[in-house]
């Protein structure tokens, strides 16, 4: 994965300075929340309804162990013992104090870490394929190009006071993991006449007014990635919309202008912006690129298992994936045990999960949009010894892309913006259907909650989702049926009027039932609900 | 009867105007009738709490009882973490919340 | 009045700035303000003549000026180019590295606070219209 050279270290360290002395003038009074709320928000820091919360960024998911043991560590000393991980492959602290932030950004700084831009209208996290560099079904590792971004959008003297905020996704593999198209950018890593270049689609997101991303660019090689880019951008920059909030992503000038105007004005900027230089040699994409070489994988290995242990086997079907290495496998770490909070995971838990990473996973892990982790390169002969270290930790819930495995945002127990409980929703969803036979009848099922019409939980693209409102003073949800975020990305309908909190379990489970009753041959949920259409769900959950 | 609410500067801990300081403790907060603006803006000027704002609130024999559920949450901690509340010993704290 | 910052050698223009309606359709103003709206390229083909470009920031939140600053650069713009309004102490590097040369901020600016932040960061990631060489460049030669 990638190292930080003198430059990135420098860079980084100046923003931990810069911080401080930002903290320091807001603490002594010099700026007003007003002046500050920006400039803290650019450094992942908001205030939020218990305290401020710190949003660490982890760059396309990737981490090794020293840097997850940091986060350990982080919770431990300045927060209370938890982090959260996020659909945006970052970590949340729920508990921070103002005048700890500046030395919590020194402590991420010391092993590669930082804050940047993990909020505020500019460049966000770039994120990523959870399984890149070890799926079998990718063209290439994504995340050179994604570090490639990373480093041109720090502190991009442009692009810091856009009209909103900003999230790119990079993919290399047409499954496509990252939900790309509900993206401000999505880029996905193509093959043209033996040359990789980006498949460029802007315009998605979701949001109150969801949208999915019509293809801009069909392939821009690496050589003109950021001065393509950089066109996108400043096409937004110059014309989306400012005068209301909620009309500001990019997706509402795309779709005002129409993509085809949107193109062309890219186009001209492009031939402007082409001229200036700014993109690197391919020998910076190449010097980036060999940090992400294969680990030293052994040759010869068996892909046989010893299955004896059924608890084992049942796991091993449902969160194990395939690896492009003969021999190994990808694991997916649920956070989503029966009952529990989606994303969060103890600091103990996450020392754990950092030791594993050392001693069986070449050092790497992953966070995935789904709020879970991923040991992406671990010998299948490790495997048995792995899940039982995982399940006394109460980490191997075997649950992957299953009913219970709820992308939730923290909701109105932790969120100024929501209008309503996403948490205690996903508990009892997760209560209502914990036994595990009952969940695998019911096959890949993705539940998705928001607490707020700003779909932090991805309820759009949710084979089944749920959106929290605040009817009259009290906690309402409203039932959505048929999303995804993957590449047959499609936007959920709302079934009808909403639900209590109890409701809503109810409503959802005899949706379960319809599909069980209707499903043809090899049918997920949302292939079913895609042949049958929405009115026999509606009949059921209403009539 | 309204109450003042915010979050301390330097902290971020949830706070209440109680008539003469700040308090982690709703049961302390007073009723500021017409006086929650300008009480919140001296405040904040003097940098005694951050982004302070006046909320409807009942009167109870236990003390006042925030209008909105978002206050009230606010007010005791998680719903979904009783352990980090202000009443983690309280098992019926949560349904004072809801 | 908040004091003019200027990162130029010349002398300060001091005729006032027209409105970029009014300086399309005269032919002798040498200076023009656009507002954060208005089309930074409206001006390209009078580049020549103009000394002074001021760039209105009505709300700090408004980016749109660091655009049409980038844009009057790129075309070669060599004349004092200014951000005026709601113009905070912590934008002033960014803009600098957009190509604004003099600021007029609505409110006061601690210059030490300013010193510092402008001599905060010895790399950057990026080229753009000032002088700083983007580390990709130093990596590679």
């Amino acid at each position: 994965m990638y190292k930080y050279d003198e430059y990135d270290h420098s860079i980084v360290a100046s923003r931990v300075e810069e911080f401080r002395d930002q903290v320091q003038r807001r603490l002594a009074g010099q700026i007003t929340e007003d002046q500050f709320k920006p400039l803290r928000l650019m450094n992942g820091l908001y205030l939020q309804l218990h305290a401020y919360m710190l949003r660490v960024a982890v760059p396309y998911g990737t981490l090794d162990s020293r840097q997850m043991r940091m986060l350990a560590h982080i919770a431990r000393k300045y927060d209370r013992d938890y982090g959260h991980f996020t659909t945006r492959q970052n970590i949340q602290y729920n508990w921070i104090k103002l005048e700890d932030a500046p030395d919590i950004l020194a402590d991420l700084a010391s092993v590669e870490m930082h804050a940047i831009q993990t909020s505020g209208n500019c460049i966000r996290n770039i994120s990523s394929d959870q399984y890149a560099g070890a799926a079998a079904d990718e063209l290439t590792d994504p995340r050179p190009w994604a570090e490639l971004l990373r480093q041109w959008s720090t502190f991009h003297p442009e692009f810091s006071y856009l009209p909103r905020k900003f999230k790119i996704a990079v993919i290399a593999a047409d499954e496509d993991r990252a939900a790309m198209r509900l993206h401000d950018i999505g880029i996905q890593i193509v093959e043209q006449d033996g040359v990789l270049g980006a498949k460029v689609f802007v315009g998605g997101g979701m949001g109150r007014t969801p949208m999915i991303a019509p293809e801009i660019k069909g392939f821009v090689p690496i050589e003109d990635l950021l001065s393509y880019l950089e066109a996108c951008l400043r096409v937004y920059n110059r014309y989306g919309r400012r005068d209301n909030i909620y009309k500001a992503r990019i997706k509402i000038l795309v779709h005002e202008i129409g993509a085809d105007s949107y193109r062309a004005q890219v186009e001209d900027e492009f031939v402007e912006v082409k001229k200036l230089g700014i993109d690197p040699p391919k020998a910076e994409f190449d010097r980036i690129a060999a940090h992400f070489a294969d680990p030293a994988f052994e040759t010869g290995l068996s892909d046989e298992i010893d299955r004896s242990d059924p608890d084992f086997a049942v796991w091993l079907d449902q969160n194990t994936v395939a690896h492009k290495q003969p021999g190994y496998a990808i694991v997916n770490i649920s956070l989503k045990p029966a009952g529990g909070i989606p994303g969060d995971a103890s600091s103990a838990q996450i020392d754990l999960m950092a030791d594993i990473a050392e001693q069986y996973g070449f050092d790497e892990l992953r966070v995935t949009h789904a709020q879970n982790i991923v040991l992406p390169h671990v010998k299948k002969a490790d495997l048995y010894t792995i899940w039982q270290q995982l399940t006394e930790a109460g980490l191997a819930e075997a649950n992957l892309d299953l009913i219970s495995d709820i992308i939730a945002c923290p909701g109105l127990d932790y969120c100024s913006l929501a209008n309503a409980r996403s948490i205690p929703v996903a508990q009892k969803i997760a209560t209502r259907f914990a036994d595990l036979g009952r969940q695998r009848e019911l096959g890949e099922l993705k539940l998705k909650i928001s607490g707020c019409i700003n779909a932090c939980g991805h309820h759009h693209a949710g084979h089944i989702g749920i959106l929290g409102v605040d009817r009259k003073g009290t906690e309402n949800y409203q039932l959505l049926l048929g999303g995804s975020g993957a590449e047959d990305t499609s936007l959920g309908q709302i079934t009808g009027p909403g639900f209590s909190e109890d409701g809503i379990v109810d409503a959802i489970e005899k949706a379960t039932d319809v599909y069980l009753a209707q499903r043809g041959e090899g049918e997920r949920f949302l292939d079913t609900y895609r042949r049958i259409g929405m009115a026999p769900f509606k009949e059921a959950i209403y009539g | 009867m309204k109450i003042l609410t915010g979050n301390d500067l330097a902290s971020g801990d949830v706070t209440w105007w109680t008539g003469d300081s700040w308090s982690r403790h709703v049961e302390e907060a007073i009723d500021v009738a017409d006086q929650g603006e300008a009480i919140a803006q001296a405040e904040e000027g003097a940098r005694r709490v951050n982004a302070p704002y006046v909320i409807d609130a009942t009167q109870t024999p236990e003390g006042p009882r925030p209008a909105h559920i978002k206050d009230r949450i606010r007010a005791l901690g998680p719903t979904v973490r009783p352990d980090l509340t202000l009443k983690p010993a309280d098992p019926a704290a949560g349904s004072w919340v809801i | 009045m908040v004091e003019l910052l200027r990162y130029r050698d010349d002398e300060p223009h001091d005729e006032p700035a027209v409105t970029l309606d009014s300086f399309l359709g005269q032919s002798n103003a040498t200076a023009v303000r656009i507002e954060s709206g208005e089309d930074a390229r409206a001006l390209l083909p009078h580049l020549g003549r103009l000394s002074l470009v001021e760039v209105s920031f009505p709300k700090f939140r408004d980016g749109r000026g660091y655009s049409s600053a980038r844009i009057l650069r790129e075309a070669g713009y060599t004349g004092e180019l200014r951000a005026q309004g709601d113009v905070l102490v912590d934008q002033i590097p960014l803009m600098r590295r957009c190509g604004f040369d003099s600021f007029a901020p609505e409110a006061e600016v601690d210059e030490a606070v300013l010193t510092a932040s402008l001599a905060r960061y010895d790399h950057v990631y990026q080229t753009a219209a000032d002088a700083y060489v983007p580390v990709w460049k130093k990596r590679h030669g």
